[in-house]
């Protein structure tokens, strides 16, 4: 009971990002976060599997949504969460990160959940500390609980739970794709699962680099509209919109706001994603992402969901 | 090592144990029953209680009620299982308040695995009372467990594990008792 018969062992004891991850992890992940989804729902909404164990957030750039859920996710494991900002922190007195990193170490923690503004923070942090490393973000490379979560919720509502075979689904990112991590971490999870990824922007943001991670590249959001399954929506990030690679916002909408003019183009079926905050007005109008075909605040649930089960795997990997 | 118990025995263990559980919700008819089975194969003994204790009219005694608990995150050797636990969905969609809950499972050991249950079910709510029900007790305890209904008695019986197949998770119904005795 409650044992692997099938030989599969989750091997790792950091989650830095999807890329490293195999097929069987990215689904061992998923299964593993089935487990958990009952618990949020029960009277007791917590199960006793992390007691006495410390997971620190430690977050080096702002954050209410992702925080708030790695937050709740330790507490339904039992396990006591230490929450670590930048600002009133000897974070921001040019401590560098391995020497904090260190010291929270010391103190005897079991998990770091790290949020950095810079690529390879998170690669970093693990290689300094011999607790595990949660990776909730590193600048433009990974945020690899985003990218399960949201194959999550394609699994959930395609019906493709159980095996989670996304073979035979076309999924688009639209957006800034070319400076977010959210889109690496769900091109990684998505084609190891078997999807088929489209990315679309203008080409500025959405460069055809992006081909060399075996995924599709468009400009057109109104051609490859049609031909998708799930759309997941990029944020706009304002301090991106006064560079040089942005369009105006008007032009941005124009092109690649998903509008209710633009919806009625799409598949009956299409499943609406977007990682939050919205920007209403902007990528998405608000009758698009309140709509039944959206799935944005279930992705809230599943996220939930999937960190209680990264959190359980990573810290369990370091005994038996 | 004693033979397998399979086919006409293991299907007088079978209804020992359906009797035993039927004459306790019998006795207690007046009242709302649950059965909950612990994965892997508690929960498949469940179900079949489930169909077979029906009253006059061919309902089921427990009305529908009949749920699945995965206490891997609850076992006391979690730290120890590690990398190798695999955790389950807990499938109890019924409020536990106020019934009485015949808790199942096909071995009972060293009650550790009762332990966990009974810890799991608590967290889903406060029943009247719970009742365990096992096909097969081992002997063994490491708890102070006991339990109200057992199908057949292997405590006194010299050997290792005992192992129960059923047709729903292996295709046939059988009671193993392993060769020798093994940790764990």
């Amino acid at each position: 009971m409650g044992e692997s018969a099938d030989g599969y062992r989750w091997g790792h004891r950091d989650l830095l990002g999807l890329a490293e991850l195999s097929a069987e992890d990215v689904r061992h992940v998923l299964r593993t976060a089935e487990g958990f989804e009952g618990v949020s729902g029960r009277s007791v909404k917590k199960v006793p599997a992390l007691r006495g164990r410390v997971v620190v957030n430690l977050f080096f750039e702002d954050s209410t949504r992702t925080r708030a859920s790695f937050n709740l996710a330790a507490s339904r494991l039992s396990a006591d969460v230490l929450e670590m900002t930048s600002k009133g922190s000897s974070v921001s007195k040019g401590e560098s990160l391995t020497d904090t990193a260190r010291t929270i170490e010391a103190m005897g923690v079991d998990a770091i959940v790290c949020r950095h503004h810079l690529s390879g923070a998170a690669v970093q942090l693990a290689k300094s500390v011999g607790v595990s490393v949660i990776n909730a973000g590193d600048g433009q490379h990974e945020h690899p609980t985003q990218g399960l979560l949201d194959a999550f919720t394609i699994a959930t509502r395609k019906g493709r739970r159980g095996d989670y075979d996304l073979s035979g689904l076309r999924v688009g990112i639209v957006g800034d794709v070319a400076h977010s991590r959210v889109a690496r971490s769900n091109i990684h999870a998505l084609t190891k699962l078997g999807a088929e990824v489209v990315v679309i922007g203008p080409a500025t943001l959405a460069p055809r680099s992006f081909e060399s991670m075996g995924c599709a590249v468009a400009d057109d959001f109104d051609a490859a509209l049609p031909t998708l399954d799930v759309v997941n929506m990029l944020r706009v990030q304002h301090e991106r919109m006064s560079g040089p690679a942005f369009p105006s916002v008007r032009e941005y909408v124009a092109g690649f706001g998903l509008t209710e003019a633009r919806m009625a183009r799409a598949k009956g079926d299409v499943l609406v994603m977007h990682p939050g905050p919205l920007n209403r007005g902007v990528e998405i109008v608000s009758s698009v992402a309140d709509g039944e075909r959206s799935a944005i605040l279930e992705q809230v649930g599943h996220g939930l969901s999937v960190r209680m089960a990264v959190l359980f795997l990573c810290v369990l990997s370091r005994g038996g | 090592m004693r033979s397998p118990i399979e086919g006409e025995a293991f299907a007088e263990v079978a209804a020992a144990f359906v009797r035993g559980v039927g004459e306790i919700v019998e006795a207690g008819a007046g009242r709302a029953w649950a059965v909950v089975g612990i994965k892997s194969r508690g929960d498949a003994l469940a179900e079949r209680l489930a169909a077979a204790l029906t009253d006059a009219s061919g309902a089921s005694r427990f009305g529908g009620r009949v749920g699945a608990l995965d206490v891997t995150l609850y076992r006391d050797d979690l730290s120890e299982l590690g990398a190798r636990a695999q955790v389950r969905a807990t499938e109890v969609d019924f409020a536990i308040d106020g019934l009485d809950v015949v808790l199942v499972d096909d071995v009972l050991m060293t009650g550790r695995s009762v332990r966990a249950a009974l810890e799991s079910l608590a967290d889903l709510g406060r029943a009247r009372r719970v009742w365990l029900a096992v096909l097969v007790d081992r002997g063994g305890r490491e708890l102070p467990i006991q339990p109200d209904v057992v199908g057949v008695d292997l405590s006194g019986v010299a050997g290792g594990r005992v192992a129960v197949s059923l047709v729903e998770a292996d295709g046939v119904d059988r009671i193993e008792l392993e060769e020798e005795a093994r940790d764990g």
